[in-house]
């Protein structure tokens, strides 16, 4: 049933498949992006109360949604990597955390930055800030303990543990709003239900939200067939890559 | 799938569960105290599993709707005083000395932290607005009837701060 997809574990090919897919996901991710922000900064309509403050919907909640997803490919890729011994998802794993880190200091920091003049306060230690703010250091400890070892087979078994285990703040930061008494806001784009926003509104948020998880999947593309080339150094078929851009 | 395969897939498996099982204890077992802040039914009548009633003179957070009509200001300092109260009919006074931030709205969610007093009256030293998951623009606002002007200071009140 799988058969298709075991030739991707093969270095080369995973290396050549991402270099393939890496131009769609950056179109798409700069053409979306580019619709969603103009389209939600400039032209959809104010908020009855938060004015155009309300604006920094359109990059936080991307933010957000998109640090939980890139959490969930990195756990689902270290799981592979860990039962399946395919080094190429333990690569993938490793080349997601850092972005997954970046996207979730964003989406503390704009939501901080919401914060401040909507609710009075930078920072309260409420459920959801609290628990997106372990998500982040759930990605610094799993970049930090891929670093730390020489022997990468081991790094990513040690990584892909920690990243799996992590799992389990993801429903947690999901349902935090709604388990517990908190200062942030239930979510306004429901899946089973009408969103608690005007359709004006809510499509430019959701072709950021598309958006962002391109410019995440293109980021991690770059990210991951530097990493594949880093680890294959030794191989024939890298050094012969190398010879010919040399020549070229 | 080879018997090596498999023993990796049940052990991992077991980690996610294992840990999926620890945390929902965990959690379960911190349940009320993972809440912001105190209902004022809660501080009226106690918490519905414990009973437990803040004490007056504890410092405490306390979120509810703020009663449309309640609100007294000073018209020359910033002192102001409002009752909150929540859905099931708990009702507190919350008085404050302070700036209230932009999205404050009688009808609208707070969260006040301050100390308890005599009588349910909490002196608050910082109140947050909270605001609800419902964006809208202006105009469907009004055609619903829903109120949205902000708080204006005068002169006399933000020059004696």
């Amino acid at each position: 049933m799988w058969k298709w997809l075991h030739p991707y574990a093969d270095p080369e090919r995973a290396y050549q498949l991402a270099g393939k897919l890496l131009p769609w996901f950056s179109i798409l991710a700069l053409g979306l992006i580019l619709t969603g922000t103009i389209w939600g900064l400039m032209f959809a309509p104010t908020d009855y109360q938060q004015g155009d403050s309300y604006r920094i919907i359109f990059i936080h909640v991307p933010a957000a949604s998109m640090s939980m997803a890139a959490y969930m490919g990195m756990a689902i890729s270290a799981f592979i990597g860990l039962v399946w011994q395919i080094k190429a998802a333990d690569w993938a794993a490793a080349s997601i955390a850092p972005i997954g880190a970046v996207i979730t200091f964003i989406a503390l920091f704009t939501g901080a930055t919401w914060g401040k003049p909507m609710w009075g306060t930078w920072w309260v230690w409420d459920a959801r800030l609290t628990s997106e703010l372990v998500l982040l250091f759930l990605y610094l400890g799993v970049i930090s303990l891929y670093a730390s070892f020489e022997d990468k087979v081991l790094a990513a078994r040690a990584a892909g543990i920690l990243a799996i285990v992590g799992v389990i703040n993801i429903p947690i930061i999901k349902y935090s709003v709604e388990w517990w008494s908190s200062l942030h806001q239930p979510s306004t784009i429901k899946i089973t239900e009408e969103s608690a926003m005007p359709t004006e509104m809510l499509i430019p948020l959701l072709i950021n939200i598309f958006g962002f998880g391109m410019m995440i999947g293109a980021l991690t593309l770059v990210r991951f067939r530097a990493e594949v080339l880093a680890r294959n150094g030794m191989r024939p078929w890298v050094r012969k890559l190398a010879q010919e851009q040399g020549a070229a | 799938m080879n018997p090596r395969r498999k023993k990796r897939l049940i052990l991992a498996s077991a980690l996610v569960v294992g840990v999926a099982g620890i945390a929902s204890l965990l959690l379960y077992a911190l349940n009320s105290n993972l809440n912001l802040f105190f209902t004022p039914t809660e501080i009226v009548q106690g918490k519905a599993d414990t009973g437990v009633k803040p004490e007056v003179g504890q410092r405490i957070r306390v979120g509810g709707m703020v009663t449309v009509g309640s609100l007294v200001r000073d018209p020359d300092s910033l002192h102001v005083e409002f009752k909150v109260h929540d859905a099931s009919g708990g009702e507190i006074k919350v008085t404050f000395d302070d700036l209230l931030p932009d999205l404050f709205r009688e009808g609208q969610g707070i969260v006040a932290q301050g100390v308890l007093g005599e009588g349910n009256v909490l002196e608050a030293t910082e109140v947050l607005a909270k605001h609800d998951e419902n964006y809208m623009p202006p105009e469907v606002a009004e055609a619903m009837g829903k109120s949205h002007d902000k708080l204006e200071y005068s002169d006399t009140q933000t020059s004696t701060n």
